[in-house]
């Protein structure tokens, strides 16, 4: 049992907890994840490890409410027990060598970017941050981008914060204006790490893309998180999750995202019943 | 005089038109007057054959004869001197190529129903009270086993029973290995298996769930955190796949995919919310025990139609005669001597068919078995919307990539020497884990001899 010693409302629909796990929090590494479930015969859901405390032994993850696991988590609160906690998983994303790299968020993909920025922050790489919500509302994290990045663009769909457009316009306006970047890493939801890729690939500057399919074990034994990557079959949980943006078959990664959506909306709807139920 | 039927006693069993819409256990085990009976047609052999059929050697023929006298808490005894998951063995061991195929009541008739025997046995054992464990001495010296399979198990338990103070790391969130996460409920319900590790708790083994060894603690790690040996029993659980086009669409698993969706994740209680795909026609692909839980699985999910694909032979089949019985009887279309070449699909990525080739088995090939060669221009395609691989697996790199100086070999299989030893000191090994996928009978096996060596080496550093 790990217990929750903080949680904390980012926007409506994102939320963060730090976890007690000490020893995961002595391995964990930017780019690594855990797996967790919210309760007793509850799904296994995967999620990044959003910053860690070595000292004081917490994890912390960011998680966005899309569906009934993480409605079910949401509702834990401080002091309340998450009944499992597994991790580090997956490779760590590579920083060594990098000189000038520009991180691209999208959504609660922010929440995955932003241990990689601040350790490249941290190792004195330049790093320049470009990070995108569809609203004002869902903006999460802003003030700890702009403290591990020297240059900060804010996007929104609408308009209604920071510049309107897409991460990929000011990713480009940034290129354009010369920055020469050794590498972008890009995190955020498939359609637009495929876009990132789409306009690095014309610069040729590589792209290393965080993958997120859905996941059992993260051990490498079920298979379900398997992509394919340049031709070949690689498997998520341990191969990755980072992976060469240029290789990855983003087309094939959205269709197997998509298997269980009328499962996962069904269980939803259940969940959001029960809770209703508990309500009234 | 024994008694001379020439058939075993047959296994009462749910009819197969009703099990295969459920998850109950399909065979429901022999009664205490079918026991005795079947134990009757015993020949009590001085020779023995059959105790040479089993891997660790249970003393068969005293067994039985207690069974005969209706002494079954004797018969238990004799079975625990050598195993530690009677239920378990009882049930899945291939009999039929191990214990039984020796037996001498075989050679012109059935042979005995060792296997069943030895579950009755077992069950009988089980359903009584819980009997009282008694906690051995503490000896002071510390033990860590990776993984809660058979082998784990097993070796956790031997070691206890010494005085050890044991660990047990698991990757999952409950132990037990295949038994909980790969073999389904219809064929060994999970209360037995948490019977089994309710017993090592009581015995003082710890089990600390949850922990993937080579990511949260390395080996060395465990080492320098004062355990003084260590037992590696992680199987062979990463899956393989065919690379043929399609592999990678929805609606294709792998078995190790579909059956912890169905057995771990409890996708077959009605109330999971387990996403599991509730497939109309479905394709299995191999021929081992791994394809024939597949199949059923899928059976049992609701399917209309289920196939299992199988390159060979039935003569090649490697799954246990009872359950390749027990599928044919559940519907299940056996499409032997055919090859899948391809899995085609719609414009969404969804699985609308799959391709195969027809085979002819040609010259014996490396194994000793004939070697299956494609017949030109025989494909056809079956319509199925869900394919399930279930062609093998090999061990897990986690830990050999992350253990300096621990040897492997061709197919990521730790050496290990006939006392469990790996080629490092103190660090043994046992299972799939050495062995690449084999039984559960062989991974026991491997715990108790791993178990036995690791207390001579702690007992002789003194
Ligand atoms: C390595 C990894 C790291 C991740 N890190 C984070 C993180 O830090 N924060 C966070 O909010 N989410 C993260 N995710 C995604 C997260 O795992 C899913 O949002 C979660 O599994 C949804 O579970 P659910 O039961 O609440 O929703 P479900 O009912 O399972 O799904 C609801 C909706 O989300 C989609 N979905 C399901 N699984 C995923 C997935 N793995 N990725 C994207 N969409 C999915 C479904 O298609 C569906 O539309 C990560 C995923 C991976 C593989
Ligand atoms: C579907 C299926 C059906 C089968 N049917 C039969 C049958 O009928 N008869 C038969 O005899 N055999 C059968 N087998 C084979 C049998 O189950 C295996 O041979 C046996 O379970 C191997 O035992 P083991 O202890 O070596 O490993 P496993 O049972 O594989 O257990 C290994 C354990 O180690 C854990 N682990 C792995 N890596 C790590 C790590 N890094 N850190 C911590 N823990 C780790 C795993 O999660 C797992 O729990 C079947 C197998 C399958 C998959
Ligand atoms: S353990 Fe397996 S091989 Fe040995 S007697 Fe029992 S069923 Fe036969
Ligand atoms: S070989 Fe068969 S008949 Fe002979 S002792 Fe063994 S089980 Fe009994
Ligand atoms: S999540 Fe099971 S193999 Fe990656």
């Amino acid at each position: 049992m790990y217990k929750i010693i903080r949680k904390q409302e980012l926007n409506p629909t994102v939320t963060l907890m730090e976890v007690e796990a000490p020893l995961i929090a002595k391995k964990a590494e930017p780019g690594q994840f855990i797996i967790l479930r919210a309760e007793e015969d509850g799904e296994r859901i995967p999620l990044t490890i959003a910053g860690y405390d070595r000292q004081k032994g917490t994890v912390r993850i960011i998680f966005q409410i899309v569906g009934a696991t993480t409605a079910k988590l949401n509702r834990l609160n401080e002091g309340d027990f998450i009944v499992d906690f597994v991790g580090p998983l997956g490779k760590a994303t590579e920083t060594d060598g990098l000189k000038k790299v520009a991180v691209v968020g999208g959504g609660v993909g922010c929440a995955i970017a932003l241990p990689v920025a601040q350790k490249l922050h941290e190792l004195g790489c330049e790093v320049h941050s470009v990070i995108g919500f569809r609203n004002k509302d869902l903006l999460i994290l802003e003030d700890e981008f702009k403290a591990a990045s020297s240059v900060l663009k804010v996007m929104t769909d609408d308009g209604s914060y920071g510049e309107k457009g897409l991460v990929t316009q000011a990713l480009e306006a940034l290129i354009e204006e010369g920055n020469e970047y050794d590498e972008v890493i890009t995190i955020g939801p498939l359609i637009m790490m495929k876009f990132v890729v789409q306009l690095t690939k014309r610069y040729n500057i590589k792209t290393v893309v965080s993958m997120n399919p859905i996941m059992i074990d993260g051990t490498g034994m079920c298979g379900c998180c398997r992509l394919t990557v340049g031709g070949k079959t690689k498997f998520a949980c341990v191969d990755g999750p980072d992976f060469d943006g240029f290789e990855v078959d983003f087309d094939e990664a959205m269709q197997r995202g998509a298997a269980y959506r009328d499962f996962e909306r069904h269980a939803y709807e259940e969940t959001c019943n029960l809770f209703q139920k508990e309500v009234q | 005089m024994p008694n001379m039927s020439p058939n075993k006693h047959p296994m009462p069993s749910q009819d197969p038109m009703v099990r295969n819409r459920n998850f109950k256990e399909v065979a429901l085990g022999y009664t205490a007057e079918i026991a005795v009976e079947e134990a009757e047609r015993c020949l009590n052999c001085k020779n023995r054959p059959c105790v040479g059929g089993c891997p660790v050697q249970i003393r068969i023929p005293d067994f039985i004869q207690e069974v005969a006298k209706g002494n079954f808490d004797g018969a238990y005894d004799i079975i625990a001197e050598s195993s530690s998951l009677p239920a378990v063995c009882g049930r899945v061991c291939p009999q039929e190529t191990q214990c039984e195929s020796k037996c001498v009541r075989g050679i012109k008739t059935e042979p005995v129903a060792i296997g069943r025997l030895e579950r009755f046995v077992a069950d009988y054992h089980n359903a009584k009270e819980d009997a009282v464990v008694a906690r051995p001495e503490p000896n002071g010296h510390k033990v860590a086993v990776v993984g809660s399979g058979p082998s784990g198990l097993t070796c956790a338990g031997d070691l206890a029973k010494k005085g050890y103070d044991v660990t047990v790391f698991e990757a999952l969130h409950v132990a037990g290995g295949v038994l909980v996460y790969g073999i389904p409920e219809f064929r060994l319900p999970k209360a037995i298996v948490s019977k089994e590790v309710d017993t090592l708790k009581k015995l003082g083994v710890k089990i600390e769930t949850n922990m993937v060894i080579g990511k949260i603690l390395s080996i060395d790690e465990l080492l320098e955190n004062g355990f003084e040996a260590i037992f590696i029993g992680s199987g062979a659980g990463l899956p393989r796949f065919m690379n043929i086009p399609g592999e990678n669409l929805k609606g294709v698993y792998s078995a190790n995919e579909f059956l912890t969706r169905v057995n771990l994740m409890k996708a077959y209680q009605d109330t999971s919310t387990t996403p599991i795909m509730h497939a109309r026609k479905v394709a299995v692909v191999g021929g081992g025990n791994v394809a024939m839980d597949a199949a059923r699985s899928a059976m049992r999910l609701g399917a209309e139609k289920v196939y299992v694909v199988y390159r060979r032979s039935e003569e090649e089949l490697p799954a246990r005669r009872e359950e390749f019985e027990h599928a044919k009887e559940e519907g299940i279309d056996f499409r032997l001597l055919n090859n899948p070449t391809e899995i085609l699909s719609d414009d969404s990525g969804n699985v609308i068919g799959m391709t195969c080739i027809r085979m002819e088995l040609g010259e014996p090939d490396a194994s000793g078995r004939r070697r299956p060669v494609e017949v030109p221009g025989s494909e056809f395609t079956l319509d199925v919307d869900c394919v399930i691989i279930a062609i093998g697996t090999s061990p897990n790199p986690l830990i050999s990539s992350t253990t300096e100086g621990l040897a492997t070999e061709r197919h990521g299989c730790l050496v290990a020497d006939e006392n469990g030893l790996t080629s490092r000191t103190a660090i043994y090994a046992g299972g799939d884990a050495v062995t690449g996928a084999a039984t559960v009978i062989l991974a026991m096996g491997a715990g108790k001899t791993a178990a036995k060596s690791i207390d001579e080496y702690i007992q002789s550093k003194g």
